[in-house]
């Protein structure tokens, strides 16, 4: 037997949390402006109707498959509005409600579900990078990202999104890794929402939480009630100081639940009960927990809920309309935007495409 | 000045990192050490730490996280320290560095050169003399050359660092110090795309690349001697191919040889014969023929000249196509 005084143990964190599904805010609360708070509790909202009207789009046959976010408006929202502009955002495909804060419009977002490439033609003053759907890869972009601005010394933050099934693969890992090494600001955010796809967190590792994982790579790792805005920001907020201060990065884990499927592909019945889920959207409902903070501080009602609704599906519906009718790219814009200077060979290819299809555009 | 390969390499990294200093080398051992051929020796002494970097060991981490330099603003210098290492770091190569232009419509690019020290003929471990150059062509997104000689070598990473999307710079190990030839100093650029005649002859075209080139000229040395005259081009540029060159000699001499170390299938030898058969068939005389490394896996070194293409097997292919 072997003396316990050899065997390294871990020192376990509080999970950071500061509102009650009643609403109720402990001590922490951060007593935000109001105006701040109500743009928040807004763009959860609207982060809700777009996930909506995308599943009925999808459903109609007028959009592709679509990878649902309700459940995680709380860590998408509070994240978001703890960048400033100069700040970068690194989505992994499931960030419709953090990219609308960050500035990439509705409009697009729906383009690229639709299918219409366009849609990733990121606004230029717009600092989010495109989804990433090869789950976790973009935890290394992320660090490469933020060690270029330690190298150009310009003072930012670069705040990146993946799940729980991303802490499997090597590219977190190595993102973590290089992380630590080069001591990057970066803050990289785990939307851990139980699920990737059928498998749960308590078979994607024997480690008992996420956040400890941070400790392997000499980073600071936050336990995060993702659930609650409020938390949300001010833990991110916090570690996006710290990042843009020369502090390095830190790890949160957002503790959250996927109250929908993986995506519109996925049948979740499959394999977890619909009564225990209901359940848990009871219990733990983001935007209804904000909603019942505001009217706790007097800031929300009835008559303000059904009018901020009934604007903000106009929004989305407007949006899913101009998306439907944006132009597509032809071929020609798909073979020119291989190379900077496109290569004889692609132009070869785009004479070819003009005869084979008479000439004409999709 | 009279350099080898490997000096040439050093020389176009010394020299472009003095004029952009957004250039930054990493990779495992590139720095204190200079790399395990010394190919960037020196460089972390001029240019400092920040800049030519000794990453962990993690070829992904080196190529995933040079993605994200790229993107905002870096003009990363990866070295992967042989291409039989490159496996882990090809999900980022092919899902991200060679999309992130056409994903994005133009909005963002990657301006990456990945370099890799190729192929076999110095006995070395297993997965230390792979040539798997078709890996990358059939990405598209991807650049790939493979140059020769010194002053290409230096031209050409020069070329490729400038170049606003990933280019693969692959470098044969055999020769990096094989010979030495007058490079310019300074300023210097081969464009990338352009193949170089590296013989003129009439009686068959030899198209060749990286150590191969030197093999044929062998061979076309030895059949000179029978008065068969060879012209020898390097290609070495893969991807974009001069084609023209390829074929404006093809469609002369009416004869191809195509001399590749890798792996008979699916080898950048099948592109070039598909081409010729598009573009030139009716000038041809006789098949288009491949002399090709074997499919199997590259043997440890005892049996590495058996596996390797040599200007005999090269003289064979040659008098057949002659016979026609």
């Amino acid at each position: 037997m072997i003396d316990e005084k050899y065997r390294y143990k871990l020192e376990k964190g509080e999970i950071f949390h500061i509102v009650d599904q009643d609403g109720t805010a402990s001590s922490m609360d951060p007593h935000l402006p109001e105006d701040m708070l109500l743009k928040m509790y807004r763009m959860m909202v609207q982060a809700r109707a777009f996930d909506e009207k995308a599943l009925k789009l999808q459903r109609a046959g007028r959009m592709g498959t679509y990878a649902p976010l309700s459940g995680q408006e709380g860590v998408q929202i509070g994240s978001a509005f703890a960048l400033a502009p100069e700040d970068w955002m690194v989505p992994s495909y499931r960030e419709a409600g953090a990219m609308m804060v960050k500035g990439v419009p509705m409009k697009a977002q729906y383009m690229m579900w639709m299918g219409n490439d366009w849609g990733n033609h990121i606004p230029d003053n717009v600092n989010c990078l495109p989804i990433s759907i090869p789950v976790g890869s973009q935890i290394l972009h992320a660090t490469g990202f933020a060690w270029a601005a330690n190298i150009k010394k310009s003072k930012i933050a670069v705040l990146c999104y993946f799940g729980d099934g991303s802490t499997s693969r090597g590219d977190f890992h190595e993102g973590m890794n290089f992380a630590g090494v080069f001591q990057v600001p970066g803050v990289f955010l785990c939307s851990n929402n139980g699920f990737a796809i059928s498998t749960p967190v308590t078979k994607q590792t024997h480690a008992e939480t996420l956040a400890q994982k941070a400790i392997a790579y000499g980073i600071p790792g936050y336990r995060l009630d993702g659930m609650d805005v409020l938390a949300t920001y001010v833990l991110v907020k916090d570690a996006v100081e710290r990042a843009k201060e020369g502090g390095g990065p830190t790890m949160i884990e957002g503790v959250c639940y996927r109250f929908g499927p993986h995506t519109t592909a996925d049948n979740p019945d499959l394999y977890r009960q619909k009564a225990e889920v209901e359940e848990i959207i009871k219990k733990t409902d983001p935007v209804v927990r904000f909603k019942n903070y505001l009217a706790k501080k007097k800031l929300w009602d009835d008559k303000k809920e059904k009018a901020l609704i009934e604007e903000v599906v106009g929004l989305v519906d407007a949006a899913a309309m101009e998306a439907e009718q944006a132009p597509l790219p032809t071929m020609e814009d798909l073979l020119k935007n291989v190379f900077a200077q496109m290569p004889e060979y692609l132009n070869e290819e785009l004479d070819y495409y003009k005869k084979a299809s008479g000439g004409g555009s999709p | 000045m009279m350099m080898n390969n490997v000096q040439a390499v050093n020389d176009a990294l010394m020299y472009e990192m003095g004029r952009d200093p957004t250039v930054i080398v990493l990779g495992e051992d590139v720095g204190k050490e200079g790399g395990v051929f010394r190919a960037t020796a020196g460089l972390q002494q001029k240019y400092g730490r920040e800049r030519v970097v000794d990453t962990p060991l993690s070829e992904n981490g080196i190529v995933g996280s040079s993605v994200g330099l790229a993107l905002n603003g870096m003009k990363p210098v990866a070295e992967i320290q042989f291409s039989g290492f490159v496996f882990a770091a090809y999900d980022q190569l092919v899902s991200h560095a060679s999309r992130y232009r056409q994903r994005s419509m133009g909005r963002f690019h990657v301006p990456l050169v990945v370099r890799m020290p190729f192929g076999g003929g110095v006995r070395a471990l297993e997965h230390h003399s792979e040539s798997d150059e078709t890996i990358y062509t059939q990405i598209p997104g991807l650049k790939v050359v493979a140059p020769c000689t010194p002053s290409d070598m230096k031209g050409m990473l020069i070329s490729a660092i400038r170049d606003p999307d990933p280019v693969i710079f692959l470098e044969h190990i055999k020769l990096y110090r094989a010979y030495r030839e007058e490079v310019p100093e300074g300023e210097f650029t081969v464009p990338i795309g352009k193949a170089r005649i590296a013989l003129k002859g009439n009686d068959l075209t030899i198209l060749a690349w990286a150590a191969m080139v030197n093999v044929s000229l062998e061979a076309a040395k030895q059949l000179q001697k029978e008065g068969i005259s060879a012209e020898v081009i390097d290609i070495r540029s893969l991807k974009p191919l001069d084609k023209k060159t390829v074929l404006d000699s093809v469609k002369r001499t009416g004869r191809a040889v195509i001399v590749q170390e890798a792996h008979r299938i699916s080898g950048f030898g099948a592109d070039l014969s598909a081409i010729i058969a598009e573009e030139a068939l009716l000038y041809l005389k006789a098949p288009v023929l491949r002399v090709t490394g074997y499919d199997i896996r590259f043997p440890l070194y005892k049996l590495e000249d058996q596996y390797l293409p040599d200007p005999h097997r090269v003289i064979l292919a040659a008098k057949e196509v002659m016979k026609f």
